[in-house]
């Protein structure tokens, strides 16, 4: 059992959903992420994303693309992004994913990424821009060491490929809500519930919806259809506007606590 | 040599295709409309009849006399892809690749543009099939290609400026990606070189190998032997690859892909990807790559906006390993000056992409022997660069 796998069975007997919440590492610097990640976990974010900082993001909006910049201007790295989750883990257990372009593993070479990864604490890992068809090397290194592999399905995703996909993602399984980049409206509903109910079908993980959720009600209703409810550039848009206010941490939790309570004042699906 | 790629769109260890789910079937899709095309023979008889009467293919092979008579060694000879249509070879790509999107039904295209040039022939194949085209383009770009932007939107095509990153192709394909993630349904990405995911290095390499067959029977008309050198320019690689894939066979036939030098290799501000990188992944491939440490895509800097990209076809990361094609750089200076020689000497101005590869040839010529024969790709001409060079040259137009 890991932090990942523990999280989503005891949401499940509570009867809850996966408050899944997205910041970009080193925005605005990595001593403000370690305190982002504790008022988030505190305001009630069941597993954290820290995205890892890439020149050139081609699946992220405006918000998330912005973060970038501001994380790699104040000298963000991925092996200074691994020190920091070795230092959180002394504070807390809440699940901590990666999300990171594939370059900037293969810099670091996949082996050496999972063991590192995983020796500091990290519980599992999204490549964007990394189909299963390239995801060998890596599936293979993050066995090794224990790092789960999170892959992630779309709209426009075969019925063959929802097959493929389902069976291969460790941890959980994410969904992309919308053809598109992160930051964008979230519009068809009813295409995500018809989406997501045939992937649960499928997969032997929880499945997790992103891209597109904004606000409170948003999240409420995604509770409804999936087993989590990933929130992004919603979040990293407060960071960027109170980046310099001295109760940024509090500022975003709040953020989170009303997402959470939206999930919870639903019953469960 | 076996066929490449391989059908993981293989060029031994480059190549692949790293994209996002959502555009997975996309590339699925594409790869197998242009497999079936490929094949089809009423397909490729459109492409080589719009080459003919639109493009005006076969372009000529020119003996360049003063020229050769100047740098006193090989004979040098001018493939002329700066008299295609809209004026450098990108066009042949393109109406391949709108050919291609009429076939799957899509009514929108989207392309980005580094020089301009891609843009250009894009929004010209569009227009003639009445499409609707966006081109994504860095408006650092934007500010030294200004004339080829009015150009594309005289043709139709909303051209979009790109502010993110360097402002340059990079991020105008980072951009386009991005929004063909979006409008993947309805839209064809037309890329401009041999770049990105498979099936596109392959595709294009196809459509532009069109040079290098013309080359071959061009030059054994006129010298009744094959050449000794092959010489082009290296941005993404397509009109480099297009000239050499017919010789890739003939082992004597030497070939130099020149890259952007800039300000020199050892400035750090140049875009010689096979001297300053290593192996990375940008834009869906694994490639040769300029990146730091941690593997951030560096900056680059080249006069040429045609050549300023910071990753290189995965096909020529293929042959530089194998050794089958040479790659050197060539300095900003060193390309302005052999742009003034070619107009001077033989009254033709190269792109100053191309004019990369002439200064190459200024300096491989003199020591080769005069019954020895260099073929230089002259993949596009210079009026684009006009106003850049009035620039440089302090001159107020």
């Amino acid at each position: 059992m890991n932090r990942l796998d523990d999280t989503f069975q005891r949401l499940k007997a509570e009867g809850q959903k996966a408050l899944i919440a997205y910041i970009m590492a080193g925005d605005p610097s990595l001593q403000e992420t370690e305190a982002l990640v504790l008022a988030m976990e505190k305001s009630g974010a069941d597993i954290i994303e820290l995205g890892v900082p890439f020149s050139d993001p081609i699946a992220d909006g405006p918000v998330i693309q912005k973060a970038a910049e501001r994380a790699l201007r104040s000298g963000t790295t991925l092996r200074k992004i691994l020190r920091t989750v070795a230092s959180l883990r002394s504070k807390t257990q809440v699940p901590l994913v990666l999300m990171a372009y594939y370059n900037s593993i293969y810099a670091m070479g996949e082996a050496a990424f999972c063991r590192l990864a995983v020796e500091a604490g990290v519980d599992g890992v999204i490549v964007p821009d990394m189909p299963p068809e390239e995801a060998g090397p890596l599936e293979t290194a993050a066995v090794q060491a224990g790092l789960k592999t999170i892959f992630l399905l779309a709209p426009t995703s075969t019925p063959a490929r929802r097959a493929m996909v389902a069976k291969r993602s460790r941890g959980f399984l994410y969904y992309v809500s919308l053809t598109g980049i992160t930051g964008a409206k979230l519009t068809n509903l009813e295409e995500v519930r018809r989406n997501v109910t045939k992937i649960r079908q499928a997969a032997d993980v929880p499945v997790a919806v992103g891209f597109g959720i904004a606000t409170p009600q948003d999240a409420a209703q995604v509770a409804g259809i999936a087993d989590g409810v990933i929130v992004g550039s919603a979040i990293v848009r407060q960071v960027g506007e109170h980046a310099h206010d001295s109760g940024l941490p509090e500022r975003v939790g709040q953020f989170v606590r009303s997402l959470k309570a939206a999930m919870a004042a639903l019953p469960a699906a | 040599m076996q066929q490449l790629p391989d059908h993981h769109g293989r060029f031994g260890a480059y190549g692949g295709r790293y994209v996002p789910e959502t555009l997975m079937p996309a590339i699925l899709e594409l790869e197998q409309a242009y497999e079936k095309v490929r094949r089809d023979r009423a397909f490729q008889a459109e492409f080589a009849d719009y080459l003919k009467r639109f493009v005006g293919r076969p372009t000529s092979l020119y003996y360049a006399e003063r020229l050769t008579k100047r740098l006193g060694g090989a004979k040098i000879y001018l493939k002329r892809e700066d008299l295609c249509h809209t004026g450098a070879h990108k066009i042949n790509n393109s109406i391949g690749q709108v050919l291609l999107a009429r076939r799957m039904k899509k009514q929108r295209v989207i392309a980005e543009t580094g020089a301009g040039q891609h843009g250009v022939a894009t929004a010209t194949a569009a227009a003639m099939f009445g499409m609707a085209c966006v081109v994504y383009m860095g408006t650092e770009d934007m500010e030294r290609q200004s004339l080829n932007v009015f150009r594309m939107r005289l043709l139709g095509a909303t051209v979009t400026g790109v502010e993110a990153g360097s402002r340059t192709l990079k991020d105008a394909i980072n951009e386009a990606m991005r929004d063909w993630t979006t409008n993947v349904r309805t839209t064809n990405y037309i890329l401009g070189s041999v770049l990105g995911p498979h099936p596109y290095p392959m595709m294009i390499r196809d459509f532009q190998s069109v040079i290098g067959r013309e080359v071959r029977k061009q030059i054994l008309t006129e010298e009744g032997t094959l050449p000794d050198y092959l010489v082009a320019c290296v941005g993404g690689g397509s009109n480099s690859i297009g000239l050499f894939h017919a010789f890739l066979k003939d082992r004597h036939v030497k070939m130099v892909g020149v890259e952007a030098g800039g300000l020199g290799v050892e400035s750090g501000k140049h875009a010689a990807r096979f001297a300053g990188g290593r192996p990375g992944v940008l834009h869906g491939t694994m490639t040769y790559l300029l990146q730091d440490d941690d593997g951030q895509v560096n900056l680059t800097h080249s006069v040429s906006a045609g050549l300023d990209y910071a990753a290189v076809g995965p096909e020529h990361s293929f042959y530089h390993d194998a050794g089958r094609i040479q790659y050197t750089s060539v300095t900003d200076d060193e390309a302005l000056a052999a742009f003034d020689l070619l107009a001077r000497d033989e009254g033709i101005m190269p792109a100053l992409e191309s004019a990369h590869a002439v200064a190459e040839v200024v300096k491989l010529a003199p020591r080769l022997k005069k019954k020895q024969v260099i073929i230089v790709n002259l993949s596009g001409r210079g009026d684009k660069d006009v106003q850049q060079v009035a620039r440089i040259k302090g001159v107020t137009l």
